[in-house]
């Protein structure tokens, strides 16, 4: 069959699938503003940092030194202290929820200190494990800076008394935003979307209206028809891309260590992944609700979940390691990661890039081997 | 063009059947088809049409023996007959959200046509299907004849070798069946172009140079139209019902004597019957039940429906025999002392500033059979909704059952029974879950509940057991009806009962209906076959929104001319040209 026949066709299906995109409103919304919804939502809405945490500060001595040492707490932003009288109103507001944490200056404080070994006790609420940890955290850092002062005011003595003072450096997200961590991965889900919820329905619902009968006794071959169906929604993809990057530059000053060509070549593999995984799932349910459940449980939801999203893959069980190992997400995830906050990691370019790349080849072959001309 | 355009030989077919085992949908069938003509597949639903035009388009394997299409094993090669054939599928998928246009210049571009060849051909096919004022229109705003007539297009932009039409006029209306049909003459006579159709319509294979009759995947007899209605000469009468008898209750009568009636069908006052070839004079006089008896022409129909009896024994289509209760004479339409059961006056719908249904009225006696007919989008649809409280009327007055529509709606509901057009029952839910449901929704419990679901089951002779959604095309229209009869309501509404429907099917469709008009139940139904008017008490036809006549079959007939005959569709097609023209002079 000649290329001129090849060129013709592709051209006539790829018109007639925008008109059909461009007419469905629905598709548009989907494909266009929900991508906007998700990265408002996930970069203002979804946040793992702590800011404001209420803890109650119970002051059992009210020495200079013990006031002294609580004040760091007013000086965080994350941290918001209530002054309480004693343990027991702490513990009323603990139970009802109304604060975080306890933060207890006991008796002999001033005693203890003088002794060199002074203790303030801190009690959690271990309710919401991931809030209380990063509680400790900012808890442990806002009384060292007064601790380390004073050490350093009674001068010399502190190699004596044998304290170790941490200097705390976090690489790659130097100022801990949880919005630098998700952003990048907000790509890999808006991408993965599109796939999982436009071409997904793309050949089932021809299989529905009975449009593909038609179109089968034609001179047309399946790859026309799977390469028309990913063109405009290739585009559509590409403007999600862009909004992303725009965002991740402009809105959350997330930086972008590795270089834009190479963010933007392997988003676009991945798109197409996520397209023709899409297809595929369409062409063999032949429905479009199965279809698009289909999708949203092979594709959507193990991208939120077991790419490596919000959980660190290498603390699930071997089993779930090992699926989320099969998913192309989860290879695009940790490379678009690197490329945001470290930078461009050769290695790992080529590694993850030749994945997606087999599986591009392999879901398009299999989406025109399922839409092999046939009723069989 | 050398030798045949199509040769199959031993082909074969199975499907799985639903529920295990599998299904021959295509047994050992041969079959030759010349170049240059029109050829029909006809048969009964099932029979394997689809089947077969699905193998030829290269669209099915074949499971067994050699089909070569235009020189080609189609088995081996299905794309080099794909690049050649056009094939237009019962339901063509035309792409809604697409324009007129737009899917013309699809299909033109799939088959590479040049540019210079599109101008003439897009004008002739606009020109032939009357669409030219409507290339901008969507496809899914067209009325289903267009959508037709559109497929129809779309699957000539190119002149093919080859042209095959599954089923292309089903669901259409009797004009648009003859402009679709016009079109294909035009194109066998001027190009010389190959068909294959597959219909249901006698009248259509008639037209055709080789009609094959398929039975359970095998052709029963090929030939000629002529040479077919040889086989039924000197066996076809016409019979004249002695007064005040309606010719369906006699049609009726003479259907439940198989042994020596093949088929009966009422038709222009009398009843056409085919007699078996070896009748025992003393009992066809008995089912004929004195009624005076003349011989009349034969017709392919007669053809058709004596080989698929002597190939099924009649065992397969005919329903259990009318109830015995039933009285033998419908209640006469004309008693002046009884009241409508359902009466309107100046009904109208509009939808913005569209009139669906303009000023109508009507009355409609307990025990009629009422049929209203007309174009596709001549009212028809909505003035039903109306009747049956689906959808308000923007004016006018309706009575149903003695209940103002308007304001007591849901105590009129009670009492009618709807079957919708599409099937509307639950596909996966067997056919006792289906009728215990909906006889739930009507109110019934309990015993009640039990005996008419067993009634219906005895009365449709279904198997309470089988998947609904995987009944044939015949049962399926079965448990509708008997879902909408669950609650005995005094009148049932049918929205195009036959359609896609077998001549077979049809008749035990209407011995049902016949049986329950004789029962009292006054039946409100729309169709396609103009033929099926015949068994109206009263009939209606509609257009664009207005009545155009109301009448007996015979005062409809009388109407349209009396140069018509009579054959309904003639009459039909009389009737709305002439109100059309009419229509079109006053603008």
């Amino acid at each position: 069959m000649s290329a001129v026949g090849f060129i013709t066709r592709l051209r006539a299906l790829t018109r007639k699938e925008s008109r059909q995109l461009l007419r469905d409103r629905s598709n548009l919304l989907v494909g266009l503003l929900l991508p906007v919804v998700l990265i408002l939502l996930f970069g203002y809405g979804l946040s793992f940092d702590v800011k404001d945490a209420r803890i109650a500060v119970v002051m059992q001595n009210n020495s200079q030194a013990a006031r002294e040492a609580a004040m760091g707490l007013t000086g965080s932003s994350y941290l918001s202290p209530v002054w309480m009288h004693d343990m027991r109103e702490a513990e009323a507001a603990m139970i009802a929820g109304d604060i975080d944490a306890t933060l207890r200056v006991p008796h002999d404080f001033l005693r203890q200190l003088a002794l060199g070994e002074a203790h303030v006790q801190l009690i959690l609420n271990g309710v919401d494990s991931t809030t209380a940890s990063a509680i400790e955290g900012y808890v442990n850092g806002a009384l060292a800076v007064p601790f380390a002062k004073r050490l350093q005011r009674m001068g010399g003595k502190s190699a004596e008394s044998g304290s170790v003072v941490i200097v705390q450096r976090s690489w790659f997200n130097e100022p801990g935003e949880s919005t630098w961590f998700l952003v990048p991965g907000l790509v890999v889900l808006i991408l993965t979307l599109i796939g999982a919820f436009l071409t997904s329905l793309l050949v089932a619902r021809e299989w529905e209206r009975g449009t593909l009968e038609a179109i089968f006794v034609t001179p047309v071959r399946p790859l026309e028809l799977v390469l028309a169906k990913l063109a405009p929604y290739m585009v559509i993809g590409a403007i999600d891309l862009g909004m992303c990057l725009l965002a991740a530059r402009w809105l959350f000053e997330v930086p972008m260590r590795g270089s834009l060509p190479i963010i933007i070549a392997v988003s676009l593999l991945y798109l197409l992944v996520s397209l023709s995984l899409g297809l595929l799932i369409s062409a063999l349910a032949r429905n479009q609700f199965a279809a698009s459940q289909i999708a949203l449980l092979v594709s959507f939801m193990p991208a939120l979940m077991l790419s490596g999203f919000v959980f660190d893959l290498r603390n699930v069980p071997v089993v779930i390691r090992a699926i989320s190992q099969l998913l192309p997400a989860t290879h695009f995830m940790g490379l678009i990661k690197t490329l945001f906050m470290a930078g461009d990691y050769w290695p790992d370019i080529l590694r993850s890039s030749a994945i997606l790349s087999i599986y591009a080849a392999v879901l398009i072959t299999f989406t025109c081997r399922a839409l092999r001309k046939t009723m069989d | 063009m050398t030798g045949a355009t199509v040769v199959a030989e031993g082909l074969q077919r199975s499907f799985e059947a639903p529920g295990g085992g599998s299904l021959r949908a295509i047994d050992t069938l041969s079959l030759t088809v010349r170049p240059g003509e029109l050829t029909a597949l006809v048969g009964p639903d099932g029979a394997g049409k689809t089947t077969l035009l699905r193998m030829i388009a290269g669209l099915l394997t074949p499971g067994g023996g050699r089909l070569e299409v235009l020189g080609t094993d189609v088995t081996r090669d299905p794309q080099r007959v794909q690049d050649r054939i056009s094939y237009m599928p019962q339901r063509f998928g035309l792409y809604e959200d697409l324009s007129v246009q737009e899917n013309l210049d699809l299909y033109a571009d799939l088959h590479r046509v040049p540019q210079d060849e599109r101008g003439p051909r897009f004008t002739r096919l606009l020109k032939m299907t009357d669409m030219a004022r409507f290339t901008a229109r969507p496809a899914g705003k067209l009325s289903g004849g267009m959508k037709q007539k559109l497929g129809l297009a779309c699957t000539l932009v190119r002149a093919p070798e080859l042209l095959l039409l599954d089923e292309p006029s089903v669901g259409v209306d009797p004009l648009s069946r003859r402009d679709l049909w016009a079109i294909v003459q035009q194109l066998v006579e001027d190009d010389g172009l190959s068909v294959i159709v597959s219909t249901a319509y006698m009248d259509e294979a008639a037209r055709c140079a080789q009609v094959h009759v398929m039975n359970h995947g095998r052709i029963l007899a090929s030939g000629t139209p002529k040479a077919l209605c040889a086989r039924v000469q000197g066996l076809t009468f016409a019979a004249v019902p002695p007064a005040g008898v309606h010719p369906r209750v006699l049609q009726a009568r003479m259907l439940a004597a198989p042994e020596v009636i093949v088929d009966a069908t009422p038709h222009g006052g009398a009843v056409h019957y085919v007699r078996q070839p070896q009748a025992d004079a003393a009992r066809l006089a008995e089912a004929l039940d004195g009624a005076a008896s003349a011989p009349r022409g034969e017709g392919l129909e007669d053809a058709f429906m004596l080989l698929l009896r002597q190939h099924d024994n009649g065992t397969h289509h005919a329903l259990p025999e009318p109830d015995e209760r039933t009285p033998a004479s419908a209640v006469a339409p004309d008693n002046p002392n009884v009241s409508p059961i359902i009466s309107v006056r100046n009904l109208v719908r509009r939808f913005g500033d569209f009139t669906a249904v303009a000023s109508t009225s009507f009355e409609v006696l307990p025990g009629e059979i009422f049929g209203l007919l007309g174009p596709n989008g001549a009212g028809k649809t909505t003035t039903f909704r109306m009747l049956c409280g689906l959808l308000p009327a923007t004016e006018g007055q309706l009575e149903v059952a003695g209940r103002d529509l308007r304001t007591a709606r849901a105590r009129a509901r009670a009492r009618i029974g709807y079957v919708a057009q599409k099937f509307s029952l639950y596909g996966n839910l067997s056919v006792r879950e289906n009728l215990e449901f909906f006889g739930g929704a009507y109110g019934l419990r309990g015993r009640a509940l039990r005996t008419q679901v067993r009634a219906a089951l005895e009365r449709f002779d279904l198997d309470p057991t089988a998947r609904s959604g995987e009944l044939p095309a015949g049962y399926k229209q079965r448990l509708a009806m008997a879902t909408g009869l669950l609650h005995a309501p005094q009148i049932l509404f049918l929205d195009e009962p036959t359609s896609g429907i077998d001549p077979l099917a049809r008749r035990a469709f209407w011995r049902t209906i016949t049986g329950l008009a004789g029962a009292g139940v006054t039946i409100i139904v729309t169709t396609h076959f103009m033929e099926e008017a015949e068994y109206c008490d009263r009939i209606a036809i509609q257009d664009a929104g207005e009545m155009l006549v109301i009448g007996t079959p015979q005062q409809v007939r009388d109407k349209a001319g009396a140069d018509r005959g009579t054959d309904m569709n003639a009459a039909f097609i009389g009737i709305v040209e002439q109100a059309r023209a009419t229509r079109e002079a006053a603008v």
